[in-house]
């Protein structure tokens, strides 16, 4: 018992000491690497001030941030009613957000598809399992092959409040891990459509949804319908080095960086 | 007609001859694809570098050096748990009693427990458990052991790879002649001072071995590390138990699923499955040399 | 003689029992803390941190008015809806859904459906190759063939679904001309080569325990060499090929990467094989990590985790208890 304390004890003892100055962002996978560049950029002009990012998922990071263990917690979906009231009971703060990018949900075909796009209800029916034949919308007499994301991430769950409307994707949905998965599929599969994040891919074409493609302008001027924000959420009203921080990421300089890594502006 | 019994006996041999050397072909197929495709991304720089550009360019230096410290902090820990437990069982217990038995039966049962639910283990008793209580007495304000990290990851793996060491090192200490150690009986040894000096030193192979084969395992792994420690990216090498890491073989299974374009980096893909397969290679067919050289000179013995 | 007392001996003694039996603990805590987390889910405790009334929204910060989406974004809550054993049995997996369904026979199936396909593969490769090695093949095979079955069984098996998911999925799609790249067929294929190992080291083993005293009877008898070899020797070690294919089920059943890169991953009950599954290892790879700690699907994950325990512990117990022990009876008889 002794030695398990003493060892405990130790242990602790290499615990980092944080500094004031030291910024812990936690959070999605999907904006880690946004993340990370903007910390980069930030700490290149304010050398007093330590930023670190690490990813793990919106879910980790927003446990992070209900246990005190991050400062900003990156989150690609809402923070849920239940996780906002874990937060102010430990906190007294229901969290304070803040839209730091916005993000074009793209719709995928294979390049070899006829198929140019679709609208909400074709997409809607061909993800909840209505129309199951590509001839359905325009294309070839073949099935469709529906892929998409896990129902861990916020993509997953974004797609399903926005397009499907709530209702269940179809049950012969292949799940994959990641954009680049899907991508992947995508590109291998003639018949395939999925959807995922601002992504590159050789094979695959984006789709346009009620006749408007994806692209810097119309996810700005939010003609694109499928457009999502990516947060950033505190605590509380940001103050000293991380209101710094934050009113940064929204200037224009840290917003270049967001065009940079293939999200779009919040302005 | 009738097929001859030389004809029927061809087609047998023949048949499990194929068996056989389907395996063979699997082999040389699966590492001739991963080294044709990954041999010519290889270089220092890839080494030695930081993952950059959104983990579309750059090297994999982290996750390196993340599997590094797993295997080490695993072996710290694994390596003495198992041989102890070893030298207990084929030393201390009688062979045929309950007691070996159930041991036994313990060791043989962990190591058929599938890798995920190490995984779960993992996170329930170390983060969800120990992490927490270990934060409610010491730092009841803010969260340092209760989420992943390199620590308890760690400890999963040395849980996981803990039946191979007991194993490896069982037989090397089988292969102690029992002349040896009556002889140092017979001249007033006691049991311990036996162990120490006879029958340890004769089965120092066997646990190098067992440690090899340990680390091979531990560092091929994924499944138990996805949500005990191991992280997409991280701009800092972990420097204490409380970080995550990043490691190869989550590497290329984010990589291969989750990079940003995977069109673009499916060189980083095959060179990232290259130096794994190369690092488990390496450590299997070191830990098979040495195994077949003790047999050597066990028999020459 | 008199055995005198040294506290110094004894202590080591001690402590060296204590560390043997921490993999008897282990197994133990494995046990209790896998289970702990799902049996919520059974004595009703399950729900109450999802008993909640309305909470306000989050307040925003460096909000810009003058470019709003244009719908407003949905954030459409779960249904809160008590939950049930019962929900297990359901035919459906959609735990993210509004109304999560947590129906494992999917899952269930879909494990099968793999590890079938793999020991259909591996079962007949790993034995006869087996049965090559112990009674056909020249010295220099035999002794090669040792090495490259450990290089195998030492695939990482990330390393074997990263490609089965960028090569072997495409050749057997062509090969066969799938609907699905990935499925299950793919997913048993590649599995396939981490059961191959288990099965050949383990039916040699038994095939090299058969006594020398059958063969060489059944030589003397004027039997040839294959058929001594198929109609002796092979069932002979039956109880011991028997365990090889028992084990390697337990490892297909329980293998997560493999099949979380090269299986599709869609939670479908169909009969065919070349469909798309879901297994119920690739759905804990796939879903704790994000998941909101303490809730339904968290502990519903855990009881996925406890059934893999279950199931690789029984497996193994029959392995070890029932035929290795009629093995030994069966030669120490003869």
């Amino acid at each position: 018992m002794k030695i398990q304390k003493i060892s405990a004890a130790l242990l602790l003892g290499a615990l980092p000491l944080f500094s004031a100055t030291t910024i812990t962002v936690k959070g999605s996978d999907t904006m880690v690497i946004m993340a990370q560049r903007w910390a980069e950029a930030y700490m290149a002009d304010h050398t007093d001030v330590v930023i670190q990012v690490t990813g793990g998922g919106s879910g980790t990071g927003i446990s992070a941030l209900i246990n005190g263990a991050t400062d900003i917690c990156d989150a690609s979906r809402p923070m849920k009613s239940s996780e906002r009231e874990s937060l102010k009971m430990r906190f007294s703060s229901l969290g304070v957000e803040v839209k730091s990018a916005k993000d074009g949900l793209s719709v995928y075909f294979n390049d070899a598809n006829p198929v140019e796009g679709l609208t909400m209800a074709q997409l809607k029916d061909i993800y909840t399992g209505k129309i199951k034949n590509w001839k359905d919308v325009g294309g070839a007499d073949a099935k469709i092959v529906v892929y998409g994301r896990e129902n861990n991430s916020g993509t997953y769950v974004f797609f399903r409040d926005n397009v499907l409307k709530g209702e269940d994707y179809v049950s012969s949905m292949q799940s994959l891990p990641g954009t680049a998965a899907v991508v992947n599929a995508v590109a291998k599969d003639p018949l395939g459509i999925g959807y995922g994040g601002a992504a590159y891919g050789k094979g695959i074409k984006f789709a346009k949804i009620n006749g408007i493609a994806p692209s810097a302008e119309t996810v700005k001027d939010g003609t694109y319908p499928l457009t999502r924000y990516l947060y950033m959420y505190l605590r509380g009203r940001p103050t000293g080095e991380i209101k710094k921080y934050i009113d940064w990421i929204l200037s224009p300089a840290g917003q270049a960086v967001v065009t940079k890594v293939g999200y779009f502006p919040v302005k | 007609m009738k097929l001859s019994k030389t004809v029927t006996g061809r087609i047998v041999v023949g048949f499990t001859a194929f068996c056989a050397f389907s395996a063979v072909a699997a082999v040389a197929w699966i590492m001739g694809t991963i080294i044709w495709g990954g041999h010519s991304h290889i270089s220092w720089a890839f080494l030695s570098q930081a993952p950059t550009e959104g983990m579309t360019e750059g090297g994999i230096f982290p996750a390196i050096f993340g599997t590094f410290l797993l295997v080490v902090i695993m072996s710290l820990v694994g390596v003495p748990v198992g041989t102890i437990t070893a030298i207990y069982l084929s030393e201390y217990v009688n062979r045929e009693s309950k007691l070996a038995q159930i041991i036994r039966f313990a060791v043989n049962t962990l190591s058929g427990i599938p890798a995920i639910v190490f995984g779960l283990f993992g996170l329930g008793f170390f983060i969800q458990f120990t992490g927490k209580n270990l934060d409610r007495v010491f730092s009841p304000d803010a969260l340092h052991w209760a989420q992943p990290n390199i620590l308890w990851a760690s400890l999963t793996m040395a849980l996981l790879t803990l039946p191979v060491v007991i194993v490896s090192v069982e037989e090397a200490i089988k292969t102690v002649p029992r002349e040896l150690r009556e002889a140092s009986l017979a001249l007033g040894a006691t049991r311990w001072q036996t162990i120490r000096r006879v029958v340890l030193p004769g089965s120092l192979g066997g646990i190098l071995t067992g440690a090899i084969l340990a680390v091979s395992r531990g560092a091929g792994e994924v499944a138990p590390i996805l949500f005990t420690g191991a992280a997409y990216f991280l701009p800092q090498l972990p420097t204490h138990f409380s970080d995550q890491f990043m490691e190869l073989g989550y590497h290329v299974f984010i990589m291969t699923t989750q990079s940003t374009d995977v069109e673009k980096t499916l060189p980083i893909q095959y060179a990232t499955t290259l130096v794994l397969l190369a690092l488990t290679f390496t450590l299997n067919f070191s830990a098979i040399a040495l195994r077949a050289r003790l047999r050597r000179r066990r028999m020459a013995a | 003689m008199k055995k005198r007392f040294r506290p110094g001996e004894f202590l080591i003694e001690r402590s060296i029992q204590g560390v043997a039996f921490i993999s008897l603990l282990f197994i133990c805590l494995i046990f209790v803390f896998v289970f702990r987390e799902a049996v919520p889910l059974f004595t009703g405790k399950a729900d109450v941190v999802t008993a909640h009334e309305e909470v306000g929204a989050a307040e925003t910060y460096g909000e810009d008015a003058s470019a709003p989406l244009p719908q407003a974004q949905q954030e459409l809550e779960q249904k809160h809806v008590p939950f049930r054993a019962a929900a297990l049995t359901a035919k459906d997996w959609q735990p993210v859904s509004l109304e999560p369904k947590y129906g494992l026979w999917p899952l269930l199936v879909g494990s099968l459906k793999v590890t079938f396909i793999a020991l259909l593969l591996a079962g007949p490769i790993g034995i006869f190759a087996a049965l090559y090695t112990s009674t056909f093949a020249p010295k220099w095979a035999r002794e090669g063939m040792k090495p490259v079955i450990e290089i195998l069984a030492g695939f990482p098996s990330v390393v074997v679904g990263f490609f089965a998911l960028v090569v072997l999925a495409s050749i057997l799609q062509n090969l066969f001309g799938f609907q699905y790249r990935l499925n299950a067929f793919t997913g048993g294929v590649a599995m396939a080569l981490a059961v191959v190992p288990i099965v050949y080291t383990v039916s040699e083993d038994a095939l090299a325990a058969v006594p020398k005293a059958l063969t060489e009877a059944s030589l003397a008898l004027g039997a040839t060499r294959w058929e001594t070899a198929l109609f002796i020797v092979l069932p002979a070690a039956t109880p011991g090929i028997f365990a090889a294919m028992i084990l390697g089920f337990g490892r297909a059943f329980g293998e997560t990467m493999i099949v979380l890169m090269a299986t599709g991953n869609a939670a479908l009950l169909t009969p065919s094989l070349t469909d798309p599954v879901r297994t119920l290892s690739a759905t804990i790879g796939a879903e704790m990590a994000e998941v909101v700690f303490g809730d339904i699907h968290y502990r519903v994950l855990f009881f996925i985790g406890a059934l893999l325990f279950i199931i690789s512990f029984s497996l193994n117990a029959i392995a070890e208890f029932f035929v290795r022990h009629r093995l030994m009876k069966r030669f120490k008889g003869a």
